[in-house]
């Protein structure tokens, strides 16, 4: 690996602490939406005003970071101009990027601001070289944000197909859906994750404990899993439960509650010419912050002077959970 | 205008010739206007029809229905990409993209989107329209409220929506398959194990409760959805043109029942009793339409 490949690092903030935090933790880039509907990860008590952006947007070009703004859910009808307020604050404010996943939102950007960069959502769900050629030939996208489907194999293959910059995700939480693609926390909650930037809202969720001290995690009236005592109880998401089918009972009918470490296959991701290594977790704290960025940002410089970085930190980070490759090994995880 | 009927495209994975023969029967039995073929859901399935592809069509078109030919849902291997290049690249069909990567080389010849895109709003209905789009199937979840704001700007743009009233809902896509990881498989070494559930494979919570239907890579519904007593608001905010999805049983059944409501023949009460009386072994579902839970029911 040479200097001029060194991917960057993309670190989330939920917060302007969270912001400051990954600054300082070295990352190249930070990751925030606004305050609202407008950004996938439409948490209580995260994300940002408008000031506190236009603040962190200068605490990180101060400090050679660059701030890309999230503005990734699909308004409905109606109420679009939420999301084209959003869209023009955030240039106003000199963000670096907008992550876009809705296609109307796309063709608004890329006519009002023409010189400002989009960078398409993981939201937008573009698995394909031809999926992302269109959205580079009709909105001039400069980077697309990969879906977590695809094998290190056949990201290098959608890399010499594309004309523009590819962002994955190396670490933190995953879901198995499609992303941008996925009715089921709104089949349960009555609240769309692609609408209202909710999964697994934290109000529908209940943990019911019985008398042997099973506790049965809840999403509304559906049970998503049931744990026995010492065992640890799982966030309910709907994608993350046990079922019963015909054949098969009690299993993760989807895949288990793991988290996706992609440390070990950092220089194939890079080799396969990923520009950008994205880190999952706007709701994340700051310490968590804290750990995980300077930790890939070690990896990332070792790998970069040829050495074998120290992986022990991000192994310990993930202590006690499962991990894995996800489908980005092979196609036998399909 | 005069109300359409569509048999929007079959999801699972059914033996070729009871396949062959719905679609013979959908021809000279079913009062509909429309019907989509092409596989959506798993391009491992698409030639399992292939050699009863052609006698479909022509049955279909003898009897004067409109067809569509509808693309993969999700393109992600080699094998899905051959399979889109091939859906795309036909002549003279009228084509539905479930995915953006159909529309890369479509180049404003006129089509359909289906409702596996992402059509919220008004922007994205302009620029699809701009791009040929003549007619777009919405995403189930979404609501009344939606549909009649988007509605007025289909007139405006001259296309038509399309609303799914009937059968399972598609609710998430995945890169894996599920109905092989139920039987310990994977995509790749699948068996076509799931021709073994013609309505798709019932998920269950721990409980007990149905919950969730698997079909492939697809996540569906436990219920089904029935709009029947909602035409009538779908009407009034301009909907002409209704989907029906097929399911193993009581679909043409469902359509004459459907049919016989847009004509004022009989009201949404026979409606519901006569759909009652021929259908799957799920209860009914159109909390979506209401901005109620997907799995609702509201009378």
């Amino acid at each position: 690996m040479d200097k001029e490949q060194k991917p960057e690092l993309i670190c989330p903030a939920g917060t302007p602490a969270s912001l400051r935090t990954a600054v300082d933790g070295g990352a190249d880039a930070i990751y925030c939406g606004f305050v609202g509907p407008t950004n996938a990860r439409n948490f209580p008590g995260l994300n940002f005003s408008l000031d506190e952006m236009a603040k962190s947007v200068l605490y990180a070009h101060d400090r050679g970071a660059k701030l890309l703004c999230a503005i990734n859910s699909f308004p409905t009808a109606g109420r679009t101009d939420i999301w084209k307020k959003a869209i023009d604050d955030a240039i106003s404010i000199g963000v670096d990027a907008v992550i876009i996943a809705d296609i109307g939102m796309a063709d608004y950007m890329s006519k009002k601001h023409t010189n400002a960069r989009i960078h398409l959502s993981v939201q937008a769900g573009a698995s394909s070289a031809e999926s992302i050629n269109f959205y580079c030939e009709r909105f001039d996208i400069k980077r697309v944000v990969l879906p977590r489907i695809l094998t290190v194999a056949e990201i290098k293959k959608v890399h010499d197909a594309i004309d523009c910059e590819i962002e994955a995700f190396i670490f933190g939480n995953i879901g198995m859906m499609a992303e941008g693609r996925c009715s089921l926390t709104n089949y349960v909650t009555g609240l769309s994750t692609n609408m209202d930037g909710v999964c697994s809202p934290a109000n529908f969720v209940h943990y019911e404990e019985d008398e042997n001290r099973n506790l049965t995690t809840r999403l509304g009236e559906f049970a998503i899993d049931c744990i026995g005592c010492g065992q640890n109880a799982g966030y309910p998401t709907i994608c993350k439960g046990r079922y019963n089918a015909t054949h098969r009972k009690g299993y993760y009918a989807f895949e288990e509650p793991i988290s996706l470490n992609l440390t070990h296959l950092l220089p194939d991701l890079i080799d396969a010419g990923v520009t950008a290594l994205k880190i999952e977790g706007r709701q994340r704290s700051k310490a968590y912050i804290k750990s995980v960025v300077s930790s890939f940002r070690s990896a990332i410089d070792a790998f970069a002077k040829g050495e074998t970085p120290d992986i022990s930190d991000l192994l310990a980070l993930t202590e006690g959970h499962k991990q894995t490759e996800g489908a980005f090994l092979s196609k036998k995880w399909r | 205008m005069k109300t359409k009927l569509i048999i929007g495209p079959n999801l699972y994975n059914w033996d070729p010739e009871i396949w062959r023969d719905f679609y013979f029967k959908i021809a000279d039995e079913a009062p509909v206007d429309e019907v989509v073929l092409g596989e959506v859901i798993c391009s491992k399935r698409a030639p399992l029809f292939n050699g009863f592809f052609d006698e479909v069509v022509e049955r279909l078109e003898n009897s004067g229905k409109k067809i569509i030919f509808s693309t993969l849902a999700e393109i992600t291997s080699n094998i899905d990409r051959r399979l889109l290049a091939k859906q795309v690249s036909q002549k003279n069909i009228f084509i539905e993209a479930n995915d953006v990567a159909a529309l890369l080389n479509i180049n404003n010849t006129p089509h359909a989107i289906g409702s596996y895109m992402n059509v919220y709003n008004e922007e994205a209905l302009e620029f699809f329209a701009k791009n040929g789009a003549t007619n777009i199937t919405l995403s189930p979840e979404i609501p009344k409220s939606a549909i009649a704001e988007l509605n007025k700007t289909a007139k405006n743009l001259n296309i038509d929506l399309e609303i799914i009233i009937y059968g399972r809902i598609g609710l998430a896509l995945s890169a894996r398959c599920y109905h092989a990881r139920a039987h310990k498989l994977t995509k790749d070494s699948c068996k076509f194990i799931c021709d073994e559930d013609p309505d798709g494979m019932d998920l269950t919570t721990l409980e007990g409760r149905e919950f969730l239907t698997i079909n492939g890579i697809q996540t569906m519904s436990y219920t089904c959805l029935n709009l029947a007593n909602e035409i009538n608001d779908l009407q009034k905010i301009g909907i002409y043109k209704f989907r029906i999805s097929p399911q193993s049983k009581g679909t043409i059944h469902a359509s004459k029942v459907f049919r016989n409501l847009l004509d004022n023949k009989i009201d949404k009460s026979e409606a519901m009793v006569l759909l009652e009386k021929e259908k799957i072994n799920a209860p009914f579902s159109n909390g979506f339409f209401h901005g109620l839970p997907g799995n609702e029911w509201r009378v």
